[in-house]
């Protein structure tokens, strides 16, 4: 038998958006159970290649496996089959802010499972619970603090019980005691249920802190996927730029720069 | 998830076994919340878990917090260790009376 396949397969992905391309040909895997964080500066792709993952946004070219699915080859049924067993905490939080966090947490349940309202209830509850929000099931989201809504949302990513879980930005904004509260939230659920987790952050310390491996992006291409110790000991300068939050020069020709500001 | 019920010592044994998800944990829902609709001490056994979701766990707290209001009891027995780290995880493992076995559940 062959081995089983891994959570992710990204190959020669291109993607942008109209004629500007942000991702060069990026090939990644992810295995099942692995925690895999995706870093790089702004601008180099790692939202792009996030959408991509998650079906918001069509390669240009390139094929994304999940779970063993071609995303490019389903019909919508199958897309929905596969959705179930995905979830997807943004980094804005996206709760509905006409529904209390409980509602927003048993959305995904009443839309994709046949449950009994008891159960669903206790689920909802038991999640709240998993990320330290338990009691706060009937506020609405625009009473909880920036940490708040962020578990709120990992607790609505988690509804379903995902195999494959992304997560975006989880540290952005928050303090550094709360976000390493959600670091050890990440390692627990992996460890307990077996969770394929893709982490996109820039944050440093939470990468080094969950990381199984690491792919650092730059403009648009994958600069170095491997483990903490293979990112940390890397050669390449763009690499240890990242790491040591060195700021980059900045190549460009006076040629270019003047025709650049002149709008040529 | 396979499943059989049998009796030991007064109590009805749900013994469950297998990946316990959403496609199936209705099911484990219903046959604990019948033997306690008996009126019967009911104990699951969960040494055959391979998988729980939170759905099976909601199942399990249903169930006894449905004991409870009955005045009857309710128990796990010889937690497997894939059901013990989800059961942790919802800190449910401090909640629910878990035993080794019927027997040490009795005695």
């Amino acid at each position: 038998m062959n081995a089983p396949s891994p959570a992710i397969e990204v190959e020669n992905l291109v993607a942008g958006y109209g004629n500007r391309r942000i991702l060069h040909d990026v090939t990644l895997r992810v295995g099942s159970g692995e925690i895999m964080i995706i870093m790089g500066g702004s601008g180099s792709g790692k939202s792009t290649l996030l959408r991509n993952l998650l079906g918001l946004d069509r390669p240009s070219s390139g094929t994304i496996r999940l779970l063993g699915r071609d995303t490019g080859r389903l019909n919508a049924a199958e897309r929905l089959e596969l959705q179930r067993n995905i979830g997807v905490s943004f980094q804005g939080g996206a709760l509905l802010s006409s529904l209390t966090v409980g509602e927003n947490v048993a959305l995904p349940l009443r839309e994709h499972a046949r449950l009994a309202d008891e159960t669903i209830g206790v689920m909802v509850r038991v999640k709240l619970e998993v990320v330290n929000l338990g009691g706060f099931e009937h506020m609405m989201p625009a009473q909880l603090s920036g940490g708040m809504v962020k578990r709120a949302a990992l607790a609505r990513a988690l509804a379903m019980d995902p195999k494959l879980l992304f997560f975006d930005e989880p540290s952005a904004g928050l303090d550094p005691v709360v976000s390493s509260e959600l670091d050890d939230l990440i390692l627990k659920l992996r460890d307990a249920l077996g969770m394929t987790v893709v982490v996109v952050t820039h944050e440093l310390e939470s990468a080094f802190k969950i990381a199984d491996r690491i792919t650092v992006l730059d403009h648009g291409k994958v600069l170095i996927s491997g483990t903490v110790d293979d990112v940390r000991n890397a050669d390449s300068e763009r690499v240890q730029d990242l790491l040591h939050r060195r700021s980059r020069p900045v190549h460009l020709s006076a040629d270019d720069y003047m025709r650049r500001l002149a709008g040529e | 998830m396979s499943y059989k019920v049998t009796t030991d010592s007064g109590y009805a044994i749900v013994h469950l076994s297998g990946d316990i998800d959403l496609s199936c944990s209705p099911e484990a829902r219903k046959l604990i919340l019948e033997r306690l609709a008996a009126g019967k001490h009911t104990l699951v056994d969960l040494s055959g878990v391979t998988y729980i979701d939170s759905s099976g766990i909601a199942s399990l707290v249903e169930g006894y917090q449905t004991a409870r209001k009955k005045n009857l009891q309710f128990g796990l027995i010889a937690v497997s260790e894939a059901a013990m780290s989800v059961l942790e995880l919802a800190r449910l493992d401090k909640v629910f009376p878990i035993h080794a076995s019927v027997a040490d559940r009795v005695k």
